[in-house]
């Protein structure tokens, strides 16, 4: 018989989890201080390929407008600030993450979580998106905050590596910024200190590798989607303090004790999937559960490397700090990488962490990253012959949720999956 | 003597199919789902029983299907329309490989392997653009019955290019070909031809091999047999129980469940993976 599993629904909340909302509540808080009381000097940028060490090197505060608009999203307030940019002029299909933030940025920036304060500088690092660069340019337009695009180019080499003159066009870039940073806070770069910095992000980076590799184990220790979410605001925002250390090394002890003892965070691990695109961030909960009921867990996942790959062994070096953060922004996260590079990402990951099977979740408001997703789906169904799902709703806008559609879905694929391991006679 | 049933709850009709443990069809129930959709699964399974002239308690195990599946509470378990279509169509045409399937609301494509297990499968996204609400649509905005515009689009000469497949944009279309005076069935021809190349672009991506077995409330429309046999250059398998393939296929199932359950105990059982019930 095909066994059913009682897990119909997630509990799992770990040590890493709860020192998780802590800290980001101290985060969190401390934009609230920002805005409220001008304590400290904020710098918008975005998270793929983000250079939060230089920041951090100026005491002052990164702030992600994806990580306020996702949150907006997970809080169930995202769709009045989406409404208000399409009463602006914000097409429907405008990209969500972008649309509720302008609406958040262009009302008094209140929200469930914290108050986000103005920015000094809006530090536009657009890896990948080039809708972003239009969306600092809109909220540049709005407010007395400075505009610096760093124009970071794609990997364009069918070796996947940024050729010298690349790294120096970043590293020349960031120079800039620096002196920008100098200027804003009135003081000079402290090396020593930045070097520092860059010394934590690179232990960040290998814990959180160290992590990654756990859910190579049968059963995964976590789940590679749902629960790497949950490391990953930390990995953006603290990655280069103490704090981010700290909570890397719990979430890495914490998950080796469980490998150690065996568990999971399903009762019964029954598949293994990767999983590319973001999460529908207004149905977090519900889209997990659709997963869990299967007995199914992520193994890995392209999204949880959208600000950063570490796990094929990139290392922040103390030494070259520049040229490292450079060679972060152009070559080691998922966004700056051209397709077919993705598809190796992917292949990776179905080999060597034992996935059954690949489910793509395609983003309805973002063109850009979901563009030649149905390629994606016919070569690992066709060409590789991995069993691979394509859904889709939204990042962030609620009304491209529909339940129904969704669970019909996932229900047939894991139906058929469970039909092939009854065939098999074990594990799918 | 053992029963069991199948039943389709989709989002404008419920079919009910009850066979008897040769796996031969002894009924069939159709009914309208309307806003209660666990008394339209009830409903169907109580005419269903009727018209076999059977008992409740002969019926041994019930299966749900359809976007209504979960709301099959007195439903022993619930297989998505997907494997069900599958299962069913393979039965009725034991060589297909390839199903199309057109619903109210769904297109879908599925890759049948052997025994009738699904291999893959692909939907429409949400949107129900070229499916059978696009037909009804059409059916409206020109005043027909649903039931006859297939046979009328047959009868287009010269049929029309309609620019959208847009289930709500349809009507305005359709208004702008009567406005230039273009004959009924060679809109019609033109709505019928416009889904068919839709629902092919959509079921290639999985691949289309012979033989290919349409089923669904859509296959029971002429004119979409025909539309859908032209473009592909082959003939379809079209059961006249076409509409009932998904309820088959769950009534399949659970004979499957049964007779496991039967000859092996209570923790065995046959089948797609069933789903948990919740």
């Amino acid at each position: 018989m095909a066994q059913t599993s009682t897990a119909e629904k997630t509990q799992y909340q770990g040590q890493m989890h709860l020192l998780q909302k802590e800290i980001m509540g101290r985060y969190f808080e401390r934009l609230t201080r920002a805005a409220e009381q001008g304590d400290g000097k904020s710098v918008y940028m975005l998270i793929s390929g983000n250079p939060v060490e230089l920041v951090h090197a100026f005491d002052m505060i990164p702030v992600y407008p994806e990580i306020n608009a996702l949150q907006l999203a997970v809080k169930k307030v995202a769709l009045p600030f989406i409404q208000k940019a399409e009463e602006i002029g914000y097409s429907m299909d405008n990209c969500a993450y972008v649309k509720a933030d302008m609406g958040l940025f262009l009302g008094d920036r209140k929200t469930p979580f914290a108050t986000i304060p103005l920015p000094s500088l809006i530090l536009c690092n657009y890896v990948g998106c080039n809708v972003y660069l239009q969306w600092f340019e809109h909220l540049a337009e709005n407010c007395e905050g400075e505009i610096y695009n760093l124009d970071v180019p794609f990997l364009r080499d069918p070796s996947g590596v940024p050729s010298e003159k690349d790294v120096e066009y970043v590293v020349r870039q960031l120079e800039e910024v620096i002196e920008v940073c100098e200027r804003l806070t009135g003081k000079k770069l402290d090396w020593a200190k930045f070097r520092r910095i860059v010394a934590l992000s690179g232990e960040t980076g290998e814990l959180w590798s160290k992590i990654k590799a756990l859910t190579k184990n049968i059963p995964s220790p976590y789940d590679a989607y749902f629960d790497s979410v949950t490391m990953m605001a930390p990995l953006y925002c603290l990655r280069g303090t103490e704090d981010g250390l700290r909570f890397f090394e719990t979430a890495l002890a914490e998950m080796e004790e469980k490998v150690r003892m065996g568990t999971g965070p399903l009762p019964e691990e029954r598949f293994r999937f990767v999983i590319e695109g973001p999460p529908p961030w207004p149905y977090l909960k519900t889209f997990r559960d659709m997963f869990s009921k299967w007995g199914a867990v992520a193994v890995a996942s392209t999204y949880s490397t959208v600000g950063g790959l570490w796990e094929f062994g990139f290392k922040h070096d103390p030494n070259r700090p520049l040229e490292s953060i450079a060679q972060h922004m152009l070559q080691w996260n998922v966004t700056n990488r051209n397709f077919l590079q993705r598809y190796e990402q992917i292949k990776r990951y179905v080999n060597e962490w034992s996935a059954n099977a690949l489910v793509i979740h395609s983003v309805k408001s973002c063109r850009l990253f979901s563009a030649g997703q149905g390629d994606m789906r016919e070569y690992f169904t066709k060409d590789l012959d991995i069993p691979t799902l394509l859904i889709e709703s939204d990042i962030e806008d609620p009304r491209y949720f529909s339940e129904a559609q969704l669970k019909n879905r996932i229900d047939a694929f894991f139906e058929s999956l469970e039909h092939k391991k009854l065939v098999r006679g074990g594990k799918a | 003597m053992i029963y069991t049933a199948g039943i389709d709850v989709g989002s404008t009709q419920t079919k009910g199919i009850i066979i008897n443990q040769d796996q031969e069809i002894v009924a069939r129930a159709l009914i309208m789902t309307g806003a209660n959709v666990t008394r339209a699964g009830e409903n169907c399974f109580v005419e269903a029983l009727k018209l076999a002239g059977i008992r409740r308690e002969q019926v041994v195990c019930v299966v749900g299907t359809g976007y209504g599946r979960y709301k099959v509470t007195f439903g022993d378990a619930q297989i998505t329309e997907i494997s069900c279509h599958a299962k069913g169509a393979y039965y009725l045409f034991p060589k297909t490989k390839t199903v199309i399937d057109m619903g109210g609301q769904d297109a879908k494509g599925i890759r049948v392997g052997e025994g009738g297990e699904v291999k893959d499968f692909v939907m429409n996204d949400k949107c129900a653009a070229g499916t059978g609400r696009f037909l009804g649509s059409a059916a409206e905005a020109l005043m027909l019955d649903l039931d006859d515009i297939g046979p009328i689009s047959l009868k287009a000469r010269n049929p029309v290019r309609l620019t959208t497949v847009c289930t709500v944009f349809v009507e305005s279309d359709i208004m702008s070909y009567l406005a230039q005076n273009k004959k009924v069935e060679d809109i019609l021809g033109g709505v019928h031809s416009a889904i068919a190349a839709r629902t092919i672009s959509l079921v290639r991506r999985v691949g289309i091999e012979p033989e290919v077995t349409f089923t669904g409330g859509v296959s029971r429309n002429s004119g979409m047999v025909r539309a859908l046999e032209e473009r592909l250059e082959m003939k379809l398998n079209v059961s006249p129980d076409s509409h009932f393939v998904g309820a088959l296929g769950a009534s399949l199932f659970a004979l499957e469940r049964a007779t496991a359950t039967s000859t092996q105990g209570k923790s065995q059982a046959a089948g797609a993976g069933t789903s948990p019930t919740v």
